[in-house]
């Protein structure tokens, strides 16, 4: 289903069949379309859609925008080794929620998308690592991909070309750091889903220590859009560095949330204004954050200049991430976002290394102490000081993430931290059991 | 070396071979980098974040044990943003540890008490409240305190990776994250305690040490481990003459961190409440106590009657005592008593292995080649279980150099864990099973061979024979049952050999023949319990017992005499690999003597010339007399293992194999001693099954 009507400026090329009745059934996929370009990829060479993968300037769009065809061309193809397709779908960034609309609205296009990488490198075998939460979607997957073999586009010989490819659907037990890449994979060989030392990088040692092509829902889901209409035609949909469309997601106080497939560099006021329909009751934008809660957070002035792509906001200090836009009015309390934020980030740490196991648990129980208005101004400091202490020193971006939009809060909303200690006098020391007491 | 990496570590230029790992080309450099889950030998972590060092080009603080060296690398351990990581990493560590460092057993040794004192900050920033969670006890031997834990994942890299057994593991998440035993909430593992000793701060604690002392009140005392033929160095810490706690964590010695639970824990023996601590003698049909000098004048007399009369003597030396002690009895019986019947426990077929390699050089192994060799054959014996270092050193050989190793055994083994191959055979049928795997064995550069008792007499011959086919370099280990079995046999406490295998006149009787001469008039034994396996024909026979406990033996003797422990006693012992080292006393238990000194008063009461009865005098003898024993002083007095090499000669003697048999001890059991460990009782066997995979 649906959850938000479309926009009349959106770029549907990965949403195309949304809407269509019974789009997930592989006979509307068919009818529209579906499974053409794996067709014109038999008649490809591995170089020639790896090339056209890399022209479209294709970037992951799990978060990071690690160039797509670059990563398929690490894997080493003339290995003996078995190569293995993993596609992750363990989406667990708050404010993130594409990856589940294209599986549930369109699973063809995903199997198809793993096909066509499975072509690229070799690979005979996939798996689709869904997150534990999501468990409506593997009942959709599975019954895709049941589909899929009756039709002969996955099982030994497909479409009697000679070549055998199978995909499994594999559910996450509800840990947020399994969306890490690594971790993933652990997770995937049924070990704890922590993250592994790397290099090596999982298109050389991933699955089984074997080659393994890794990526995000949505970027498998472009890849069959490329190959149909060329990928120097996709570039051209993006902007310079980045070609294609991205999947949004408009979250918090905006009038229309939803998801929306809107072109690389669109800007972001006409996407609150227009396509989000405004900020709810007409209000200020106080913060935005354009991709995903582990990304720096801006203030509204920043943001209404900038663009949505890699680059502007890379320039503006913040990343595009996954595509979760989170939009908080002027009625928002900074203090209890960063709280709710770092709340997310403590619960989900691993606990494999320690500024991050630590820190996060440290700057928890110090946010709840300022949120009640129980602290001094040097608190606030502590916060800055301990969310710099973790950056760029954790084990895995876990830490990065929970540090990077707590040092923003505090550096662009330090008033809101201060109106708050000054509602509240209290004197230390006290009890074991609370060390602060509020003085009335 | 050609092929070496220049780098430059704190201005120093330093050189290291590809692949080296940061933190190791510092530390040869003597750069010293903190680290906490980093332990060489083990899998790599990176998760504890005190390594980190800067290099140059690099936009992040890298974890340098992760890190491999790289030409022109130029990295700082010491500048600004190092120490500021350093510090503030230390500082989230000590948020959830509970600072209760005056009352946690590791106080004193404690690597987090170290790093925060060189590296920490002063100032406390944290003021919130801790988590906390209780202590819990996962067997006699391991208690674990969660809120210590700093999770560096040693204690679960070191029973997985290197006791190859995997009873610990983690579960929860993040802050809540624990080590838990693999069973839930309880261990059932070696018992070994090594993930006690690796752990870095108190969060594992022994049940046999804890809240007993601080770790500077005691004297540490590097001895020989005394229960199986391995020969660990263990270093114990002992308080006002009572032995405390057992361990090797400063990795001196043949096992460097490795010991089991025997080694570390099994030291209780020594002031078990059943210790005899004076001389008995059978007044009125009853043990009574009586003066050392009473004793010794009783049993001297006896001696001298029987002497004078040519009566029939039986002599049983001991596999625990030291190579002293056991020279000085086959001395004592052979010079001063006149006779050749004397005997001990064998265990192994050292004395025809000894034969078939004679003018060999080289092809003795010791314990070092278990963990370099390129390929090992166990045939015949339960190693994890009967021979725990040398299974120890084999699993670390697969580990970091990828040995192969074959199993030929009557059942599942651990070793079949990273076996290449692996045979089952009836026991008597071993030969047939190392001949099928000729195919394989042919294909090895070289091989080590272990075998245990059940290969013995031809069997060892044809062992040889089928070995020296191969046409590689073969390395032999003949297996035995403990401490001093391979002393034993060097130092002649046998009936047809005398010391150095030397063979005698007139053989003597062997232990089965004493036991059954219905005509014996003296029974001396020295630290054995012939009467646990045998019953004794004669029944009017003077039964002289040295002993630490009331065993069988001793309670049908005329006169015990208190023997002093191995932990109590100065001297060598040889072990399992013909590696001859030091014991060191460590304790004293008031009213007992060491044997060599029993002896030795009792060869002054009956005023036999013997000669100087100190421990250097016997050992200077043994070296000069015993053949392969000419081993360099300094190497034994300093702790470390010489390695003997009686190879130069054959061996003019048929051996007996219907005398040989191993006890076939676990890692719970060592003969008669191991009954008197509460430690070593008290805890669960682990059900055998568990290591089958």
């Amino acid at each position: 289903m649906l959850y938000n009507e479309p926009s009349p400026l959106e770029t549907r090329v990965l949403t195309r069949r949304f809407g269509l009745p019974n789009s997930a059934h592989i006979d509307t996929y068919l009818a529209h379309g579906g499974y053409r370009s794996f067709e014109k990829c038999l008649e490809m060479t591995q170089e020639q859609i790896i090339e056209e993968v890399k022209a479209s300037n294709l970037r992951g769009r799990g978060g990071a925008g690690f160039p797509t065809g670059l990563k398929w061309s690490f894997v080493p193809r003339q290995s003996p080794k078995p190569k293995y397709i993993v596609v992750n779908a363990d989406e667990s960034e708050p404010g993130t929620c594409k990856d589940r609309v294209l599986m549930e609205n369109d699973p063809h296009l995903l199997i198809e998308g793993v096909l066509i990488a499975a072509q690229a490198v070799g690979a005979k075998r996939g798996y689709i690592y869904i997150r534990g939460e999501y468990r409506y979607l593997i009942d959709i997957m599975d019954r895709a991909i049941e589909e899929a073999y009756s039709r002969n586009y996955l099982g030994k010989n497909i479409l009697g070309r000679g070549i055998e490819f199978d995909l499994y659907t594999h559910t996450g037990a509800g840990a947020y750091e399994c969306g890490e890449e690594s971790a993933l994979l652990e997770s995937l060989e049924g070990k704890r889903g922590q993250p592994r030392i790397r290099p090596p990088f999982p298109a050389v040692a991933g699955l089984y220590q074997c080659p393994t092509v890794l990526n995000n829902v949505e970027t498998f889901c472009a890849v069959p859009s490329i190959i149909e209409m060329g990928g120097k035609a996709w570039a051209e949909l993006g902007v310079p560095k980045a070609g294609g469309t991205k999947l949004t997601c408009l979250t918090g106080h905006i009038n229309k949330p939803g998801v929306y497939e809107l072109r690389l560099g669109f800007p972001v006021e006409k996407m609150i204004n227009e396509v989000g329909g405004g900020i709810r009751g007409g209000k200020k934008m106080k913060a935005f954050i354009p991709g995903g809660s582990s990304c720096p957070v801006l203030t509204g002035e920043e943001a209404w200049p900038l663009t949505m792509d890699y680059d502007s906001m890379a320039k503006a200090g913040t990343m595009l991430g996954s595509g979760g836009v989170i939009i908080m009015d002027e009625d928002t309390d900074m203090v209890k976002a960063a709280l709710r934020i770092m709340h997310f980030y403590q619960h989900e740490s691993c606990g494999w290394c320690i500024p991050c196991r630590e820190g996060t648990t440290w700057l928890k129980k110090l946010l709840t102490r300022l949120d009640q208005g129980l602290g001094t101004s040097r608190d606030i400091d502590l916060v800055g000081d301990l969310a710099q202490n973790m950056l760029g020193r954790t084990f895995c971006p876990l830490g990065d993430a929970a540090a990077l939009p707590t040092i923003s809060i505090v550096q662009k909303f330090r008033h809101e931290f201060e109106a708050k200690i000054a509602k509240v006098q209290v004197a230390m020391p006290a009890s074991a059991n609370h060390p602060f007491v509020v003085v009335q | 070396m050609a092929d070496l990496v220049t780098l430059t570590i704190n201005g120093k230029t330093v050189q290291a071979p590809p692949g080296t790992l940061v933190i190791d080309a510092a530390k040869r450099a003597g750069i010293e980098i903190p680290a906490f889950c980093y332990y060489e030998g083990f899998s790599l972590q990176a998760a504890c974040r005190m390594c980190l060092v800067e290099v140059e080009k690099m936009p992040k603080l890298q974890a340098s044990c992760t890190l491999p060296v790289a030409e022109g690398m130029v990295v700082k351990t010491e500048s600004d943003p190092v120490v500021k990581a350093r510090k503030s990493t230390l500082e989230f560590l000590l948020t959830n540890h509970p600072l209760d460092c005056p009352v946690c057993d590791k106080g004193g040794e404690c690597e987090l008490q170290d790093m925060v004192f060189r590296y920490g900050a002063a100032e406390s920033r944290f003021t919130e409240i801790k988590h906390h969670v209780d202590e819990k006890q996962w067997s006699p031997i391991v208690f674990y305190d969660a809120p210590r834990c700093i999770l560096c994942y040693r204690c679960i890299r070191v029973c997985s990776e290197g006791m190859g057994v995997g009873a610990l593991g983690i579960v929860n998440r993040g802050v809540y994250s624990e080590i838990a035993p693999s069973h839930g909430d309880h261990l059932e593992c070696d018992e070994c305690g090594a993930c006690i000793d690796i752990c870095p701060v108190g969060a594992l604690t022994s049940g046999t040490y804890r809240y007993q002392t601080r770790p500077w009140e005691m004297k540490h005392v590097g001895t020989i481990c005394t229960f199986c033929s391995n020969g660990c160095k263990t270093t114990l810490g002992v308080r006002n003459e009572k032995i405390v706690r057992g361990n090797n964590r400063d990795k001196s010695g043949i096992n460097g961190e490795f010991l089991c639970i025997k080694g570390r824990f099994a030291f209780d023996f020594q002031d078990h409440p059943e210790r005899l601590t004076s001389p008995l003698m059978r007044i009125d049909g009853k043990l009574q106590e009586v003066s050392w000098a009473k004793a010794l004048e009783a049993v001297a007399k006896k001696f001298a009657e029987v002497k004078a009369r040519n009566g029939k003597f039986g002599i049983v030396g001991s596999t625990k005592t030291t190579n002293e002690e056991n020279f000085f009895l086959q001395k004592f019986a052979r010079q001063g008593l006149g006779t050749n019947n004397i005997d001990h426990h064998r265990s192994g077929d050292v004395v025809t292995l000894m034969d078939a390699l004679a003018g060999r050089t080289n092809a003795l192994a010791t314990v070092e080649d278990c963990y370099q060799m390129k390929a090992a054959l166990v045939v015949g014996a339960d190693l994890a279980q009967e021979h725990p270092l040398l299974a120890y050193q084999l699993r670390a050989n697969f580990r970091h150099h990828n040995a192969r190793v074959y199993t030929v055994t009557r059942g599942p083994v651990r070793e079949d864990q990273y076996s290449v191959s692996r045979v089952r055979t009836e026991p008597g049928k071993e030969l047939e099973g190392v001949e099928s795997l000729r195919p394989m064995l042919s294909q090895e550069p070289e091989l080590l061979i272990l075998f245990g008792s059940s290969i013995k007499g031809e069997d060892v011959r044809r062992l040889v024979a089928f070995a020296d086919s191969l046409n590689i370099p073969v390395k032999y280990i003949c297996l035995v049952d403990y401490s001093n079995s391979r002393g034993a046999v060097d130092m002649g406490l046998l009936p047809d050999l005398g010391p150095g295998y030397q063979p005698v006149d007139n053989p003597g009787l062997t232990l089965p023949e004493m036991m059954a001469a219905t005509d014996l008039d003296v029974l001396w034994v020295v630290g054995a319990n012939p009467l646990a396996r045998y019953s004794l024909a004669a029944a009017n026979a003077f039964v002289v017992v040295q002993e630490m406990f009331l065993t069988e033996t001793a309670q049908r003797a005329d006169v015990v005499l208190p023997a002093a422990s191995a932990y109590e006693k100065n001297g060598t012992v040889t072990n399992v690999t013909g590696q001859c080292q030091k014991l060191t006393a460590a304790a004293k238990t008031m009213g007992t003597k060491p044997d060599l000194e029993i002896m030795g008063l009792l060869a002054k009461e009956m005023k036999l010339n013997l000669g100087i009865w100190t421990v250097q005098s016997v050992f200077e003898q043994i070296r000069t007399q015993v053949r392969g024993y000419n081993i360099p002083l300094p190497v034994v007095a300093t702790g470390q293992a010489a390695q003997t090499s009686p190879l130069n000669g054959r061996i003019p003697v048929i051996s007996r194999p219907d005398l040989i048999q191993s006890a076939s001890n676990t890692l719970f059991t060592s003969g008669s001693l191991g009954r008197y460990s509460k430690k070593l009782t008290s805890v669960l066997e682990y059900p055998g099954e568990l290591y089958r995979p």
